[in-house]
């Protein structure tokens, strides 16, 4: 089997909002996957999907050949939040040798992923003094210390000036080379065109699933920005015209609950 | 390049695990290490509390024969002050695990859910610990309290109700959704064990349904342990008993608590 994530009919509700519209795709083992879309497009929830932490209301999420967040795939699967998920009154060291711990890995394994994110000369440091872009680092640190087969990782390069930014681009592509899957969400297009393949995401539906030199020829323009933007237009009038049959449909005064029940 | 074929020693797995409990607790512990604020007040904050007691009753006559009243609320205290500090602190570590994020990335690691509760438990009892022999040594000999049995025993009490504290604490804090909330907890959990305990008002003079109220919550056993080992020099079977009560619901409330911590979250 080649997709070391398979996701089919994903429906995710927050509260009353529905923010994932039915996705199905597969993410192919081996490559750097791209995760785009504005903020708010569903970015976070579907990667919570697929670490297996986000309550779904249908659908499959498939990992490794197994259900997202079985217990099987603890070893095997790395996530990085958003927001830098480590201990704020612990040092790197520590913090990055505890999530070493929890996976089997000595001391001398966090100190090399320690130093594979660029925080060696900072480890003896407490996180809460660190700079933003360093907290993220260690954030990652604290993941790739487990050697995942999957790794997900949450906007990591945010904050980050542009020369770290190449550099961590690179680390994820070695690792892919290594074998290792990554998802990496953005909201930043320019990101896009390092991926492997992209899969475009936007108010909860999936508007592409593609490489960036397919994106570039159906989104008829070279940049990828300017072709995201036509790819929405045309993704919004088919849209608009399914949101007014819904329309018509509540009009006519049936519930759409009934409907379904009855098709059931 | 063949960075997929790492040798794992630890296979997968999210059962208990001893080595995860115990790295857990030294995380902790390391968390604590760097706040010497935190505990310089866990070790003397007891202690000063108790002082302010001794002071109030000083001068107060007892009846020949009698019980002072500071030997009976202060050794009292001893299983009190734990239980209320640990429940507090507790409550906010987790609560920090949560709104950090760290705990959503915990439950996508092998560490099992009541591996991280036990770690807390651990830590938390270990500083309890030491808070205790620090309570008990300056009571006894700065205010002269009197305790018939073994201040080891005192020590023992002080700790399984500190890791009551921890439990509850980490329970409370489940079904905390915010900061104000999980700290009006300690109220709500706290306050109304601390009223029936028998310390205010012996349990035989209590309204029948008051009594059989007391007779539910974990903290009465463990004031009622205590007085035994004010009142006699050997153990007593009651003491061990009611050691035992306390620590059956520690470790009820610990399975409460992991049952109640979701994997998965809307």
């Amino acid at each position: 089997m080649d997709a070391a994530v398979t996701v089919t009919d994903l429906v995710v509700d927050r509260g009353r909002r529905r923010v994932l519209h039915g996705l199905s795709f597969a993410v192919p083992t081996g490559e750097v996957t791209g995760l785009l879309g504005p903020s708010g497009s569903g970015k976070t929830t579907l990667m919570r999907a697929i670490v297996g932490v986000q309550q779904i209301r249908s659908g499959e999420v498939t990992v490794l050949g197994e259900p997202a967040g079985s217990p099987a795939l603890r070893n095997r699967l790395g996530y990085v939040t958003q927001a830098p998920s480590v201990y704020a009154d612990l040092s790197v060291r520590d913090n990055v040798r505890y999530f070493a711990s929890l996976y089997g890995m000595s001391p001398r394994e966090a100190d090399a992923a320690i130093a594979d994110v660029g925080l060696t000369d900072a480890a003896g440091q407490l996180v809460r003094d660190l700079s933003g872009g360093q907290m993220g680092r260690a954030s990652l640190a604290c993941a790739l210390v487990g050697c995942p087969e999957v790794l997900v990782l949450d906007e990591p390069t945010v904050g980050l000036d542009p020369v770290l930014r190449v550099e961590l681009w690179d680390r994820f592509h070695a690792l892919a080379a290594a074998g290792t899957t990554l998802i990496v969400s953005s909201h930043v297009m320019d990101e896009a065109g390092r991926c492997d393949r992209l899969l475009l995401l936007r108010d909860g539906d999936l508007i592409a699933d593609s490489t960036p030199a397919q994106l570039r020829t159906d989104g008829r323009s070279d940049d990828l920005e300017a072709a995201f933007l036509n790819l929405v237009r045309a993704h919004e009038e088919v849209g608009a015209s399914g949101h007014q049959r819904s329309d018509e449909r509540a009009g006519s005064g049936a519930p759409r609950g009934s409907e379904q029940e009855s098709l059931a | 390049m063949t960075a997929t074929t790492i040798d794992r020693p630890q296979a997968a797995t999210t059962h208990l695990s001893p080595r995860l409990t115990a790295s857990t607790a030294a995380r902790v512990l390391r968390q604590l290490r760097h706040d010497h604020r935190t505990i310089a007040m866990m070790l003397v904050l007891p202690s000063l509390l108790l002082g302010l007691l001794y002071l109030l009753w000083k001068d107060v006559p007892t009846f020949p024969g009698q019980e002072s009243t500071f030997d009976r609320v202060g050794l009292t205290m001893l299983g009190i002050f734990p239980f209320v500090v640990m429940f507090l602190v507790t409550s906010i570590a987790m609560l920090r695990e949560r709104t950090s994020g760290t705990l959503e990335r915990l439950l996508t690691t092998p560490l099992a859910r009541l591996d991280l509760l036990l770690g807390y438990g651990l830590a938390f009892g270990l500083m309890a610990a030491l808070q205790a022999l620090v309570t008990v040594t300056v009571a006894t000999t700065v205010y002269d309290l009197d305790v018939a049995g073994s201040i080891w025993l005192v020590v023992l009490i002080a700790v399984v109700d500190a890791v009551l504290g921890v439990a509850l604490g980490l329970l409370a804090s489940a079904f905390a959704r915010s900061e104000f909330q999980a700290v009006q907890f300690m109220p709500v959990i706290v306050l109304p064990q601390f009223f029936l305990c028998g310390l205010l008002v012996a349990r035989e003079q209590m309204a029948g349904w008051l009594q059989a109220i007391s007779d539910v919550l974990p903290l009465t056993y463990a004031v009622e342990a205590l007085q035994e080992v004010g009142r006699s020099a050997a153990e007593t079977g009651t003491m061990w008993r009611d050691i035992g009560i306390v620590a059956g619901a520690a470790l009820l409330a610990l399975a409460l608590a992991a049952a109640t911590l979701r994997r998965r979250t809307s």
